[in-house]
C-alpha cells in the first residue's frame, strides 16, 4: 500500500489523500462519497481507509433497504421477552461508534434514510424514540457513500452530500494502478494524536472562507470540512500549525468538487464567464435568486490567491465545462430537490402506522405492537391456559387477534412531463396559450404533489428544460424563457421525453406525459428537413410512447384542428384536445378533465 | 451531555434569533418554523435556545410537567391530587425534545408500558414524546420529511393543546402545549398547508452574505471544537443577558398596551395579503408584543409591526404554486403600502 506514488494520476492521489485525512478524523470529516464503478479502485480505497483506521474501529455496511430498527435500534425483542425487562438492541449506526459506515448504493438511497444518516452525523449521536425506548447512543462515525450512478442526476441526496468532506470520482483511475497511500497506520495514529492541537492561523482560515465564496460553495459546513482538512494535513506533517499549502491541499480536495461558480482568474480576465452563471441560476425557490453574496472583488491577499487557485485547477473537468458554458445548475439545490423527490420512497413505501391483522400476504409483522395487544392478556390467558391443564404458564401467550401488521404506503411518484412544441409555426400560432395551458396543468400537479418536466423541441433538437423537479416556479420559469422558432423535430422531442420517463419508471415511478404542438413536423430523427420522414419519425416514436405504457395526452395547438397530429395522437393512445379558439375556460375545461383522466 | 453552543454565539440570522426568542416569551405565539439554505445552523440555534430558557416551575412527581400555578391546564392525575394535598413544585429545565425522523408512533404519542404489561399484567401509560414536551418545545429537524401519520397526530395535538390516546385498550388524556418548533430544507420537499399552519412564526434563513460574517461563524465553530467549556463559559455573560432579556419580556407583556389604531394596521395589513382567517392577525399581534417586551418597551409600535411582519405572514399567503415572487418579498411589498416605508 506504500508504494511511492509514481505513475498514479492526480485524481488517484487526491483520493488516496482523502482516505488519509478521513482516517485522521473519521468523525470530523463526516465521510466521503465515492463515485465509482464497483472494482479495484473502490476496493483499494476503501481498504486503505481501513487499514488507518483505529485497531478495532468498527467498518460496517449498510444496505440499501435497512429498516429503522437494524440502522437505529430497537427493543431486543428475544431479551424482553426472556427476562419481561425491555432490554435495547442497538442498530448499526450506535455499534459503528467510532468508525466507518459504507452505505452501498448510495444513488438509490432513500431520502428518509438519508435524513437519518444526516441527523447522525449531525449530532454524533443516534436519538432513538422507538419501540417504547428512549435513548441517545453515542454514534460518532464516517460515512462512506458508495455511489454507483451513472447519469449526472443519479447522485446520493444532497442531504447527505452536504454533510460528507469529500466528494470523489474514481471512474477515471487505472483499475490496474496501485492507490498510493502516503502514510501508514502508525503515522496516522501518531497525527490523530497531534491533531487537536494544530493551531489555523487567522489568514488562512480568512483565505478557506474567501475561496469558498469565490466558488460559490455557500453552506458553512463546506468551509469547516476545509478547515478541518487542512488541521489534519498539519497534523500529518506532524507541524503544529496549519501551513499556506495544506490550505491549498485542502481547499482542492473539499471546495473545488463542490464549486458552483467560475472564480475569476487571480490576475487577467475579469471574464464574462461567470456572468452567466449568476445571472440566471435556475434556483429551486424564489428566495436564493437574491441571495447571491457577490464574490469578493478584491481583498484577496497572497494566501487567499494561492488557496484559491489551487481549488480553481482542481474543478473536475466536466463541472468547469459546464461552469465556463454558463450551464451551472448549482449543483447543491438542483440536484437536492430532484433527490429527494426522487427517492420519495416508492419502492417499500412509507410506513403509515400499525393496524391489526394478520401477517399474510407479504404483510410485515409489528412484533412490538403485537405484543403489545397481547400483554395486558396474558395473566387471563395463563389462568385459562393452567386451568385446560397447559402447564408452560410462562411462554407469552399470543393469539391471532393480537397480530399487528405494518402499513406502508405503496404510493408510486407521478412525474408529468410537459413536451412543448416551440417551432416558428407553434410559436405564431399559439406558444403563449400553450404556456397557459401548461400553467393550468402545473397547477394541478401542484394539488398532486406530482413532479414535473420540462422538455421543449425546436429548430433541430429538443431540450430538456428541467429534468424532474417538484419546483413548480422552476418550471414556470423555464418556460417563461422558452423562446419559440425554427423547424419543428418532433421525433426529437417525443424522444428526449421517452428517456426521461425511462429514468422515472426505473425508479418505480409513473409517467404521463402531455405533449403541446400543432403535429407539423418537419425535422426528421436526424435532424434533416423534410416533412415526409419527419413524420415517419414521430409516429415511430410515438409507438415507443405506446409501447412504455405511458399514459400521453395531446393538445393540439393549430387553430384548426390537424389530421396529423391527430393520428399522432392515436398511435399513442393518447388523449387528444384540440386547443379551442382562443377560449380560456373551455381550455380550463380540457385540461382539467386531462388531467383527472391521466392521474 | 455534550456542550451546546451559545446562543448570543450565533453570527447573523437575526430574524430567526428574534422569532425563537419571541416564542420563548410569548409561548401562544404557537412555534417556529426555520426553512433554508444547508449549513447556516438552523439546529445550532434551537438547541442554543433550549440551554438558554430559564427553568420553570413543575408539579413533583407529575409525568407531564404540569405547572402548580395554572390549574386549568392540569392534567387528570394532578387534578385528583390536588383535591387530598396541596401539590408540592419544583424548578425544573424548559423541556426540548427531539422528534427524530425514525421515531415511532408509540413513542410520540405514549403507549402500553410493555415491560409492566408483561412481567405484572398491569396495563400502564408510558408517556411518550408529547407528554415530555409539554410546556417545552418539541423539536422536528427535516419537518418536511417527517412521515405522514407521525405529522396528522402532530397537527392534531398542536391544535387541541392535548393528546388523546386510545390504544391497546388505554384511554388517556393528557396536557400537550408545546412550541412547535420544525426546520428544514425546502427542496426536501414541501411542508403540509395544515401542519404550516401549525407555526405561530416562519423565518428563512439563508447563509451570511458577508465575507466577514462567515469567517467569524467558522472562527466560532473551531473555538468552540477546540474547547467547549472555555467557549461557553466565555459567552455566559452574553447568554445570561438573553435570558434575562426573556424574563422581563414575560413580565412586561401583560401591560404591554396595543392601540386601536395599530389592531387596525395589524388588520389592514392581512386583508391586504388575503391570509386566511384571523390567525395571522392574532399571531402578528402576539409576537410583536413580544418584540416590543423583548426591547423593555410598554406599548407596541410600527417597528414591532414590521419586525414580525414578514415572520407571521410569509407562510399564510394564500399559496399560489407558480407566482415566483417569493412570499417574503410579497409581504414586504404590502408592509410597504400598507405601514408606510
Amino acid at each position: 500500500m506504500t508504494n511511492p506514488p509514481a505513475a498514479v494520476p492526480a485524481a488517484g492521489a487526491d483520493a488516496a489523500l482523502a482516505a488519509l485525512l478521513l482516517s485522521v478524523d473519521p468523525s470530523g470529516l463526516g465521510g466521503a462519497v465515492l463515485r465509482a464503478a464497483p472494482g479495484a479502485p473502490r476496493d483499494q480505497w476503501l481498504a486503505a481507509l481501513r487499514a488507518r483506521l483505529p485497531a478495532g474501529a468498527p467498518f460496517k455496511r449498510v444496505p440499501l433497504h435497512i429498516t429503522d430498527e437494524r440502522l437505529l435500534g430497537g427493543l431486543d425483542l428475544a431479551t424482553t421477552l426472556r427476562t419481561g425487562r425491555r432490554a435495547l438492541q442497538r442498530g448499526l449506526l450506535a455499534e459503528a461508534d467510532g468508525g466507518v459506515v459504507v452505505l452501498a448504493m448510495a444513488e438509490r438511497v432513500t431520502i428518509a434514510t438519508a435524513a437519518r444518516l444526516a441527523a447522525v452525523l449531525d449530532s454524533r449521536s443516534v436519538t432513538l424514540e422507538r419501540d417504547g425506548l428512549a435513548a441517545r447512543i453515542p454514534a460518532a462515525i464516517a460515512l462512506v457513500a458508495l455511489d454507483e450512478g451513472i447519469e449526472p442526476d443519479e447522485r446520493a441526496p444532497a442531504v447527505l452530500l452536504e454533510r460528507l468532506a469529500f466528494h470523489l470520482d474514481l471512474a477515471g483511475l487505472d483499475p490496474r494502478a496501485a492507490l498510493a497511500v502516503s502514510a501508514d497506520a502508525a503515522a496516522v495514529a501518531a497525527a490523530r494524536l497531534r491533531l487537536p492541537s494544530v493551531a489555523l492561523p487567522e489568514d488562512l482560515l480568512t483565505a478557506l472562507v474567501t475561496t469558498a465564496a469565490a466558488l460559490g460553495v455557500h453552506s458553512a459546513r463546506a468551509s469547516w470540512f476545509a478547515l478541518r482538512a487542512s488541521c489534519a494535513l498539519a497534523a500529518l506533517r506532524g507541524a503544529g500549525a496549519v501551513g499556506e499549502a495544506d490550505a491549498a491541499i485542502a481547499a482542492r480536495l473539499v471546495l473545488a468538487p463542490r464549486a458552483t461558480r467560475l472564480p475569476a482568474a487571480p490576475e487577467d480576465e475579469r471574464d464574462e464567464t461567470d456572468e452567466p452563471a449568476e445571472a440566471e441560476p435556475p434556483t429551486a425557490e424564489p428566495a436564493a435568486a437574491n441571495d447571491e453574496p457577490a464574490p469578493p472583488p478584491q481583498a484577496l491577499d497572497e494566501s487567499a490567491e494561492v488557496v484559491l487557485a489551487a481549488a480553481r485547477a482542481a474543478i473536475p473537468a466536466g463541472l468547469l465545462a459546464q461552469l465556463q458554458a454558463g450551464l451551472v445548475r448549482r449543483p447543491q439545490r438542483g440536484a437536492a430537490g430532484r433527490a429527494g423527490a426522487l427517492r420519495g420512497g416508492a419502492l417499500r413505501g412509507r410506513p403509515v402506522g400499525i393496524r391489526a391483522g394478520l401477517p399474510e400476504r407479504g404483510a410485515r409483522l409489528d412484533l412490538v405492537e403485537t405484543l403489545r395487544a397481547a400483554a395486558p392478556w396474558q395473566p387471563v390467558r395463563r389462568r385459562a391456559a393452567a386451568a385446560a391443564g397447559d402447564a408452560s404458564a410462562r411462554r407469552v401467550r399470543i393469539e391471532g387477534a393480537d397480530f399487528r401488521i405494518r402499513r406502508f404506503k405503496e404510493r408510486s411518484e407521478t412525474t408529468t412531463i410537459f413536451v412543448v412544441d416551440a417551432s416558428g409555426s407553434s410559436a405564431l400560432h399559439r406558444l403563449a396559450e400553450a404556456k397557459g395551458a401548461v400553467e393550468l396543468l402545473l397547477a394541478d400537479c401542484y394539488v398532486r404533489r406530482d413532479r414535473v418536466a420540462v422538455v421543449a423541441f425546436r429548430g433541430r433538437g429538443a431540450d430538456v428544460l428541467l429534468p424532474p423537479t417538484r419546483s413548480l416556479v422552476r418550471a414556470k420559469r423555464s418556460l417563461a424563457g422558452l423562446p419559440g422558432g425554427g423547424g419543428t423535430p418532433l421525433a426529437a422531442g417525443l424522444d428526449a421525453a421517452l428517456a426521461i420517463a425511462d429514468a422515472v419508471q426505473r425508479r418505480g415511478g409513473t409517467a404521463v406525459l402531455v405533449l403541446l404542438t400543432d403535429g407539423r413536423a418537419n425535422i426528421a430523427r436526424d435532424a434533416a428537413p423534410g416533412r415526409g420522414q419527419a413524420e415517419a419519425d414521430a409516429l415511430q416514436s410515438a409507438r415507443g410512447v405506446l409501447a412504455a405504457g405511458l399514459n400521453a395526452l395531446l393538445i393540439d395547438t393549430s387553430p384548426r384542428p390537424q389530421p396529423f397530429a391527430a393520428q399522432l395522437a392515436g398511435e399513442m393512445h393518447a388523449r387528444y384536445f384540440p386547443l379551442p379558439h382562443a377560449d380560456a375556460a373551455a381550455l380550463n375545461r380540457a385540461v382539467r378533465l386531462a388531467a383527472t383522466a391521466t392521474s | 451531555m455534550r456542550a451546546v453552543f451559545p446562543f448570543s454565539a450565533i453570527v447573523a440570522q437575526e430574524e430567526m434569533k428574534l422569532a425563537l426568542l419571541a416564542t420563548a416569551v410569548d409561548p401562544t405565539i404557537g412555534g417556529v418554523l426555520v426553512f433554508g439554505d444547508r449549513g447556516t445552523g438552523k439546529s445550532t440555534a434551537v438547541r442554543a435556545l433550549a440551554a438558554l430558557m430559564p427553568p420553570m416551575r413543575v408539579v413533583v412527581g407529575c409525568r407531564f410537567g404540569c405547572d402548580p400555578d395554572a390549574p386549568a391546564t392540569h392534567c387528570d392525575e394532578c387534578r385528583a391530587r390536588r383535591r387530598k394535598e396541596p401539590l408540592p413544585s419544583r424548578r425544573a429545565p424548559v423541556p426540548v425534545v427531539d422528534l427524530p425522523l425514525g421515531a415511532t408512533e408509540d413513542r410520540v404519542v405514549g403507549a402500553l408500558d410493555l415491560e409492566r404489561a408483561l412481567a405484572d399484567g398491569v396495563r400502564a401509560f408510558e408517556p411518550g414524546l408529547l407528554a415530555r414536551a409539554n410546556r417545552g418545545f418539541l423539536y422536528i429537524d427535516e419537518v418536511n420529511l417527517l412521515e405522514d401519520h407521525l405529522v396528522d397526530l402532530l397537527i392534531d395535538v398542536a391544535a387541541s393543546g392535548e393528546n388523546v390516546v386510545e390504544r391497546e385498550g388505554l384511554s388517556v388524556r393528557h396536557p400537550a402545549r408545546f412550541v412547535l418548533v420544525g426546520s428544514g430544507n425546502p427542496e426536501e420537499g414541501e411542508l403540509r398547508p395544515q401542519l404550516l399552519d401549525r407555526f405561530g412564526l416562519s423565518v428563512e434563513v439563508r447563509t451570511p452574505g458577508e465575507i466577514g460574517a462567515r469567517i467569524e461563524v467558522l472562527r466560532r465553530r473551531d473555538a468552540f471544537e477546540r474547547d467547549p467549556a472555555a467557549f461557553v463559559a466565555r459567552w455566559q455573560r452574553k447568554d445570561a443577558a438573553v435570558r434575562r432579556l426573556i424574563l422581563r419580556a414575560r413580565e412586561l407583556i401583560d401591560d404591554i398596551d396595543v392601540s386601536d389604531a395599530l389592531l387596525e394596521q395589524a388588520a389592514r395589513l392581512c386583508l391586504k395579503l388575503g391570509t386566511d382567517g384571523l390567525r395571522g392577525e392574532l399571531t402578528l399581534m402576539r409576537a410583536a408584543r413580544a418584540v416590543a417586551g423583548l426591547e423593555g418597551a410598554r406599548t407596541v409600535d410600527l417597528t414591532h409591526l414590521r419586525r414580525v411582519a414578514a415572520p407571521a405572514l410569509r407562510h399564510r399567503l394564500r399559496r399560489d404554486p407558480l407566482d415566483d415572487s417569493g412570499s417574503s418579498l410579497r409581504v414586504e411589498r404590502a408592509v410597504a403600502d400598507v405601514l408606510g416605508a
